[in-house]
């Protein structure tokens, strides 16, 4: 019964920039089996010499969405395959991939829960093809994204978020700023905390479900709190990236 | 051999003998987990081996850690493709755990704290191949990793290696347990990079 994955060649077919770090690639996949929102997909870089380098990256778009597939990549200032990525790689380059990959972080448009989503930094991407997702099926669940950056500029999709609040009473978004707030914002730069969740996110007794992706510090806090405030933990899925 | 990436050359400022295909070498310690962190006190703790039978054989903290244990420095390596060389554990080896237990089945289901299941075979498990760890170098172990306890197999990839394990059942027939029903490979050796089903 069992099918092998196999590595498929997409091609860049689109590239643009999110924030002064993290760029948006659009892939043409071949037969692309199609993804739940939250999925993930592996990648694979060759070098003339054979030497290759394999990372996963969350996709961002819904499916069926406006391209096949499109992952958004936060450089890391050591890394050795994002700075490749956000810097080297140009529309029309080819680059192996293979996936949809996970069935645990991911959000079905036929379930009827409330949807609070809590990101931290590039841990937007996973639950931006949630929100996209919700738009596609024109789904009525009410979400809340609470998203912590360090500021304005950090913010990916931000004029996409803005369009879709403003056009859709159901979604809410809401900013946390932990080193620069915009102008006019009122309150100083501070990280996500308790007040933040109970007032921005959804009651525990509203039984939503509920994403929390970031880096493993955010993503531990952020989760302890929400069990704190009385989240059935098995409601609360997590996505960390990075070390403790 | 894959497509030549055009422009890439890759670091390989961390290229080590010692890594399995696809994975690359990485100095902290990433955390993976499916849902919030289960902080579980100690003495709130305990684990039992449950045989095809039904036969119980319990364990709590204070006779858990008074069985001999075994300090241990193995390579890890995550299916999201980081390893981490030479991690010094220690532990009870399930050697120790399975002289007390009689049983005929050849597959065992590992449960955690929180719902987590991970299958893997009973041959992988004896002669010095895994442990229950309890403290990662030299240190308690964090919550965040698995603590107060964790299952370590190091030969297979870490999400078999289960934290906050409470228990293993014994089976006669393989059964997937959470990622391997979620698509990940039910075996998961890395040096076959068996990360996904069908690998």
């Amino acid at each position: 019964m069992s099918t092998r994955m196999g590595w498929r060649v997409a091609t860049v077919s689109a590239a643009r920039w999110e924030t002064p770090t993290a760029r948006t690639l659009t892939l043409e996949v071949p037969d692309w089996p199609g993804h739940l929102p939250g999925q993930h997909l592996d990648l694979r870089l060759t070098a003339e010499d054979g030497y290759s380098a394999q990372r996963s990256y969350s996709i961002g778009s819904a499916w069926p969405g406006t391209g096949p597939v499109e992952i958004t990549v936060q450089r890391l200032a050591d890394g050795e395959v994002s700075p490749y990525l956000t810097d080297v790689v140009e529309v029309g380059d080819r680059i192996e991939l293979r996936g949809p990959i996970g069935g645990w972080f991911v959000w079905r448009s036929t379930r009827p829960a409330p949807v609070l989503l809590v990101a931290g930094g590039s841990g937007v991407v996973p639950l931006m093809s949630m929100i996209r997702q919700r738009g596609q099926v024109r789904g009525r669940q009410p979400f809340r994204l609470v998203y912590s950056v360090r500021g304005p500029e950090d913010a990916c999709y931000a004029d996409e978020l803005r369009r879709r609040v403003r056009d859709d009473p159901g979604l809410d978004v809401h900013f946390v700023y932990t080193r620069r707030t915009p102008d006019g914002w009122p309150a100083p730069p501070k990280r996500i905390d308790v007040a933040v969740l109970n007032t921005h996110g959804w009651p525990p007794e509203f039984a939503p479900d509920v994403f929390v992706c970031g880096p493993t510090p955010f993503v531990e806090t952020a989760a302890d709190i929400l069990v704190a405030l009385g989240h059935d933990p098995v409601r609360v899925r997590t996505e960390r990236f990075g070390g403790a | 051999m894959g497509i030549i990436s055009r422009g890439f050359g890759g670091r390989r400022r961390d290229s080590a003998p010692d890594l399995p295909p696809g994975q690359y070498l990485t100095h902290d310690f990433p955390v993976l987990s499916a849902g919030p962190t289960p902080r579980i006190p100690p003495n709130s703790w305990n684990f039992t081996i449950t045989t095809e039978t039904g036969a119980e054989h319990t364990w709590d903290w204070a006779a858990f850690t008074a069985l001999p244990a075994e300090e241990v420095t193995r390579d890890i390596h995550c299916v999201t493709k980081w390893s981490k060389l030479g991690t010094t554990w220690k532990g009870v080896a399930l050697d120790t755990l399975f002289e007390e237990v009689e049983t005929a089945a050849d597959f065992v289901m590992a449960h955690s704290a929180g719902g987590y299941t991970t299958n893997v075979p009973l041959d992988d498990l004896l002669d010095g191949k895994a442990w229950i760890a309890y403290e990662f170098d030299g240190e308690p172990l964090r919550p965040e990793h698995g603590g107060p306890a964790r299952l370590l197999i190091p030969h297979l990839y870490f999400w078999k290696s289960a934290k906050w394990v409470r228990g293993l059942r014994m089976m006669h027939e393989d059964e997937p347990g959470f990622w391997e029903s979620a698509g990940y490979h039910m075996y998961g050796d890395p040096w076959s990079e068996q990360r996904y089903h069908g690998d």
